[in-house]
């Protein structure tokens, strides 16, 4: 019988193990599970290499979702109508939520949530990119709404596959919740679009604006990414970055022509050969110098966090009882 | 460049004051384990986990994380640390490998046929 996974802080520091030392028994049963399309709970025995990407990968999700609040929280207050503001409470207090679950799927692979936490305030964890780009206009909310949260969804949906369970039933969640998002996203984008000159020429310049991170928002292309042959066999990873920003553009370019406007990027088409969409080149540069900490809004994200944890401590002290005792979530 | 969220920029300029924090382990108190009961007549089912500081606040963070948009008819809370569980190994314990169709129904699939077989035996009822 048994009550909880315990691994050690320490242990996190060993977690580089070769996969080539792990028991060969243990690894091929582990594969055979995998294969046969079972689900990986928290007290199976998996290999370290296993463990630490999915704590890198749930955790760098869950930092998305409460970073990713805080754009679309610059307009909270000045909503134009009152149904708009409910609904984009609701909206970032679910993405809050998902932060909420996602930490926990992360720490039942054992990496506490202060350490998780520590780790994006130091800036040693990332997070999306996209979420380091400013909301300068009600425009800016309605495309991330729709569009940043369709590519979550595509996103989320394909990990939804994965063989990690607390991940996975995490991720079905969430995936219920962000059809609101998408739903809420698109019908913000039609009332401009629908709207008067000014409406549509502030939704174009938040598209014009947002376009280059939206195309970043999957990663660097396919070329330029690290082997991942083992992670796709394991079913941590179930498309490549390319595979899903084509999905898609051919989701929503029709859905933004539809709506007459222009997407800023004249080389944008679909090849009737390849079926392949094509595009310019959207500076991958850029992207790595925002990720590495130099984009518009890094050090403002940081320090709003860093903010929000040192002006609620007390609160969280005053309500802790001294017989805490730390415990990993069961699943 | 400065804030364009005017919550932020009224947190200014002590929001660039605060010193590098870091967390001690259990600043964000304990693990509780959520159950859900849908409707009347179902099962209360497993739906995730939280942080919270004692089973009161557990309860009423589980409302706000889990029952926020579908409603339900009771809400339980355990802490983590309450929950025997088995392992992986003892899975195999679930799987007997012994014959059990005697606890089953399909283990009396043939009781019409013997019936039928055996009619003959059976005295007509007075
Ligand atoms: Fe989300
Ligand atoms: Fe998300
Ligand atoms: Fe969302």
């Amino acid at each position: 019988m048994y009550g909880n996974l315990v691994v050690r802080p320490e242990d996190i520091e060993n977690w580089g193990k070769k996969v080539e030392q792990e028991d060969p028994e243990k690894l091929a049963e582990f594969e055979a599970r995998i294969q046969r399309g079972e689900k990986i709970e928290p007290w199976d025995w998996m290999p370290f290499e296993y463990r630490r990407q999915l704590i890198r990968m749930i955790e760098q999700h869950a930092h998305s979702e409460i970073i990713g609040a805080l754009p679309e929280g610059t307009w909270i207050t000045r909503a134009p109508n009152f149904r708009r503001k409910l609904a984009l409470m609701a909206k970032v207090q679910d993405e809050v939520g998902h932060a909420q679950l996602l930490y926990s799927a992360a720490e039942t692979l054992g990496k506490t949530r202060e350490q998780m936490i520590n780790d994006l305030l130091s800036g040693k964890s990332k997070y999306s990119n996209i979420f380091n780009y400013p909301a300068k206009t009600w425009a800016d909310t309605a495309i991330i709404a729709w569009l940043v949260d369709a590519g979550a969804i595509i996103n989320q949906t394909t990990n939804s596959r994965g063989s990690y369970g607390p991940y996975v039933r995490a991720l079905e969640r969430i995936c219920w919740e962000e059809s609101f998002h998408l739903k809420y996203g698109y019908d913000s984008v039609v009332y401009l679009a629908t709207g008067t000159p000014q409406q549509r020429a502030m939704l174009q310049d938040a598209l014009n604006r947002w376009w280059r991170p939206i195309m970043h928002f999957f990663g660097p292309p396919d070329t330029q990414s690290v082997h991942t042959e083992k992670l796709v066999r394991w079913k941590v990873k179930l498309a490549t970055n390319d595979e899903m920003r084509q999905q898609f553009l051919d989701m929503y370019v029709p859905k933004i022509w539809e709506l007459g406007l222009t997407i800023p990027d004249p080389n944008l088409r679909k090849n009737p050969e390849t079926g392949k969409w094509e595009y310019s080149d959207p500076d991958w540069d850029e992207f790595w110098r925002v990720i590495n900490g130099d984009g518009p809004c890094n050090k403002e994200r940081l320090a709003v966090r860093r903010f929000a944890e040192e002006k609620g401590r007390w609160v969280r002290e005053a309500l802790r009882s001294p017989q805490a005792q730390y415990v990993t979530p069961l699943a | 460049m400065a804030s364009l969220d005017p919550r932020i920029q009224r947190a200014e300029p002590e929001l660039w004051q605060i010193p590098d924090t870091a967390l001690a382990p259990l600043d964000h108190w304990t693990t509780y384990e959520v159950f859900l009961q849908k409707t009347r007549g179902s099962h209360a089912q497993h739906v995730g986990s939280l942080h919270a500081p004692d089973p009161e606040m557990a309860l009423v963070l589980a409302k706000e994380q889990y029952t926020r948009r579908s409603p339900c008819v009771s809400l339980w809370v355990v802490p983590t640390a309450c929950i025997l569980k088995t392992t992986t190994e003892e899975e195999g314990m679930f799987h007997p490998a012994v014959d059990k169709t005697y606890r089953e129904p399909q283990g009396y699939l043939n009781t019409r046929e013997r019936l039928e077989k055996y009619r003959h035996r059976i005295p007509p009822s007075s």
